[in-house]
């Protein structure tokens, strides 16, 4: 096992979790603004409000009794994602992309009966997937529709954009890319590759997998050199905007990409991971040491733009 | 405005500085021990008898031990068998009788003493009277040879001796003497008489007071050992002690006193063949079973207000609760400087409380034993796709039913600690179970028992950290130590820098 030295870790300007917890959370997060991330359809209908695209919202389910109806609920919809509303990490995510009847297909293929579902959902409600195991609500909601430019970087699953975004100032970027040892998901902790992003411009800088570098996707062998997401300023412009609507000082947005829609915002982290810095290959400390030398107001685009020429 | 840095660094200084003075004042002025008093020791002492009968019917007479000063006697229990056992108070001392009405087989007897040697103990009664009568003078039926040697030796010693000690000590060095001389040889060759017999028919032809001491050393893993007799002649002022073998001695501190007096120690009747016989065992107690209050009895107001003047099971109650912060801290320690992850932020705490009391080792093993029979219950109980509380209700059941059946099974197979098993917090345990096995559905099995492997390496820390004399000597002792506790979790509270396995995590990152 590879170690460094404490001044190692100082000297890249790498930020640890104790600090990410005191100095970033708990002094730019309060407290009472977490339900606005925490809750998913709180952050659906604030970011409609705030004129920052997400993905449609098919039904809500908040009861048990509600399940008995599954069927007639789920009738109108041949693809949906079924997610907790007050879920974290991608926990209790379950993505459909096709059914036959009442059975339902998975996007790794694994088939489901609308039984599974309706313990699946079950499960939601009774808090299972849920921050403090809380009563939650389902959300079914569309799926994102898979969008080709990517399908180079990607192994069964639609890969998503994490921006960080400090004190409206867009930080760092990755993307990840799901393979398939991380089972179609976006997780870096279940093996997806986090691709470092260039803010300048959305291209990518390095790879890695489970903290180690890579150059090529592991199951579709491409180089992520070539890698370069598009619409790059529109992309952290609705990232930026996310500190508006929300006032949480570290934030993590999740953007993906959709077929026919464009860059959709997915979700907003109050707590994002340090990951990122790992697939940048640089610490975050003196970037946030930029954005806080910033004292003239400025609004998202403005902040985007001081970000992509100034920050790096 | 002060910075909330200042802010923390000023309140943890103050919290600490308080907590320091008042431990420092209670030391220096008030002398309460830093250390915890050494585990204590009680001694078991257990009289043997051996016994083989005649038919008729059988009486047994057992002198019993009394107070006296340096030892105190906790509990006195004697085993009767089928026979029947009453006890008598005498002038010089307790007997205790064994009796039945026809015994002819061969049967043993158990007379069990519980004693704490300390010796600054002094018993309120003062030990058994002296026997002022003097000893019987057996010499009187000596052969004429015999009796002169006798009155030979008695001239020599009292010429060479002040007093009735100096005559004894005098008298069993010429018995022990290399070279004796031809008197004290024709003594030793009489039949039927040791030195011990010997010296004492000398001293009572002299007529001196004297009496028998028999008792035991206080060690551990003496079996069946004959009593050790010491003599204890009557001067002026002090008595003197003496060993047959060895001459004037002080009592040692670890002797326990069984009987004095020159009667026998036991006596029977109606009993073909009797054997006595001793054996004691040592058992290290923590001197806080003890009274401490008063260790601390040196009548300040301050005192008054320790925690020793609660009723002994508030005091047993706080003892476990004050050192749940030490357990805290650890989980500090170990999360925010060390970056282990846990299942649950303090559930190590509550398994570590619960190892202090099943040991470590089978607490641990029924850990496994339960959270591994948990999982598998658990996983079919998923299948029945029950809501989430009614699932973990149903392994809760589960769980204490193994519990039950565990404990049930190893105390038929004489397995004892697993009777402690019901320390374990159940509903933790249930969680425990459900969490992993979440956990080990959605992030596969490496996660789940990276995070219960934490979880277990933060417990048995803890488990360190509490289960532990001095720690726990000093929660109780200076509660104002929690103010040290208390500072020092608010600094760590405030630590930004690394944790130690970010050294590993980031290294690819710092490497390049």
């Amino acid at each position: 096992m590879k170690f460094v030295t404490f001044g190692a870790l100082r000297r890249k300007g790498i930020v640890g979790m104790n600090y990410r917890n005191v100095e970033l959370i708990g002094r730019y997060n309060p407290r009472s603004h977490y339900p606005l991330v925490d809750n998913k359809l709180m952050t659906k209908e604030l970011a409609r409000n705030s004129g920052v695209p997400v993905t449609e919202l098919y039904a809500t389910i908040e009861r048990q009794s509600q399940l008995r109806n599954l069927h007639d609920i789920l009738a109108p919809y041949e693809r949906f994602v079924v997610k907790p509303d007050y879920g974290s990490g991608g926990k209790g995510i379950v993505v459909i992309t096709h059914r036959e009847g009442d059975t339902f297909i998975k996007a790794n293929g694994d088939a489901l009966s609308l039984l599974d579902l309706r313990k699946h959902i079950s499960n939601v409600l009774s808090g299972l997937y849920s921050l403090g195991g809380r009563y939650d609500t389902a959300i079914i909601e569309k799926v994102v529709a898979f969008d080709p430019m990517f399908a180079d970087y990607s192994f069964e699953g639609v890969p998503d954009i994490r921006i960080i975004v400090y004190r409206g100032y867009p930080v760092m970027a990755m993307m990840r890319c799901p393979t398939r040892e991380s089972d179609g998901k976006a997780n870096l902790h279940q093996g997806a590759v986090g691709v470092g992003l260039n803010l300048k411009d959305g291209s990518a800088l390095s790879a890695v997998i489970h903290d180690r570098p890579v150059t090529h996707h592991p199951d579709t062998h491409h180089d992520f050199a070539k890698l370069k997401v598009p619409q790059w300023e529109a992309v952290l412009t609705m990232a930026a905007s996310c500190y508006d609507m929300t006032g949480l000082g570290y934030l993590g947005a999740d953007i993906v990409f959709d077929k026919n829609d464009g860059a959709l915002m997915l979700e907003l982290n109050a707590r994002p991971g340090l990951a990122i810095q790992i697939a940048n290959g640089r610490g975050l400390r003196e970037r946030l040491e930029t954005v806080d030398r910033q004292k003239q107001p400025r609004d998202a685009h403005e902040r985007v733009l001081y970000s992509m020429n100034y920050i790096e | 405005m002060i910075s909330s840095r200042f802010q923390v660094l000023t309140i943890a200084m103050l919290l600490a500085m308080m907590g320091l003075f008042v431990a420092w004042y209670k030391v220096v002025y008030l002398g309460v021990p830093v250390t915890p008093h050494d585990k204590r020791s009680v001694f078991t002492v257990t009289a043997e008898v051996d016994l083989e009968g005649t038919g008729a019917p059988a009486s047994v007479t057992l002198r019993l031990p009394s107070t006296q000063p340096g030892m105190k006697i906790l509990e006195r229990e004697g085993e009767a068998g089928e026979f029947g056992m009453t006890t008598a108070t005498m002038d010089d001392g307790e007997l205790l009788h064994w009796t039945k009405r026809s015994f002819d087989a061969k049967s043993k007897l158990f007379y069990k003493v519980q004693v704490i040697p300390e010796p600054l103990y002094e018993p309120q009664e003062s030990r058994a009277v002296w026997d002022t009568t003097p000893a019987y003078d057996d010499t009187q039926f000596w052969d004429a040879s015999e009796q002169a040697a006798a009155a030979g030796i008695l001239n020599y010693a009292r010429e060479h001796s002040a007093d009735a000690i100096s005559l004894a000590a005098q008298l069993i060095d010429m018995f022990n003497a290399e070279m004796p001389t031809d008197a004290v040889k024709e003594l030793q060759a009489k039949k039927n008489e040791t030195t011990t017999s010997l010296v004492m028919a000398l001293l009572a032809r002299e007529k001196i007071t004297f009496r028998k001491v028999r008792g035991i050393m206080l060690e551990d893993g003496q079996k069946e050992r004959h009593a050790v007799t010491l003599l204890e002649v009557k001067g002026a002022d002090e008595s003197g002690y003496f060993s047959f073998k060895t001459g004037q001695i002080t009592l040692p501190e670890n002797f326990f006193v069984w009987s004095l007096g020159n009667r026998a120690m036991m006596t029977t009747k109606g009993i073909a063949k009797a054997q006595l016989r001793f054996s004691v065992s040592e058992a290290k107690v923590a001197a806080s079973m003890l009274s401490k209050r008063e260790m601390l009895k040196q009548g300040s107001d301050f005192l008054n207000f320790s925690l020793y003047t609660l009723p002994s099971s508030q005091q047993n109650a706080f003892k476990q609760l004050l050192l749940i912060p030490i357990g805290a801290l650890v989980v500090v320690i170990f999360r925010i400087l060390i970056g282990i992850r846990t299942m649950g932020t303090f559930m190590p705490v509550l398994f570590a409380l619960a190892f202090i009391q099943t040991t470590l080792i089978s607490g641990l093993a029924m850990f496994f034993v339960i959270v591994s029979s948990g999982l598998f219950v658990r996983s079919y109980l998923s299948r029945l796709q029950l809501l989430l509380v009614a699932r973990i209700s149903a392994v809760i059941i589960v769980v204490i039913s193994i519990m039950s059946v565990m404990s049930i099974v190893s105390f038929k197979l004489g397995i004892d600690e697993v009777l402690k098993i019901t320390f374990f917090p159940m509903i933790i345990l249930s969680w425990t179970i459900e969490r992993m096995s979440i956990l080990w559905e959605e992030s596969g099995a490496r996660e789940a028992l990276t995070q219960v492997g934490g979880s277990l390496v933060v417990a048995i820390a803890a488990f360190f950290a509490m289960d532990n004399n001095f720690v726990r000597h000093l929660t109780f002792t200076f509660p104002e130590l929690q103010l040290l506790v208390l500072a020092m979790v608010i600094l760590v509270g405030r630590y930004t820098g690394y944790r130690i396995t970010e050294l590993v995590r980031f290294a690819p990152l710092a490497g390049r």
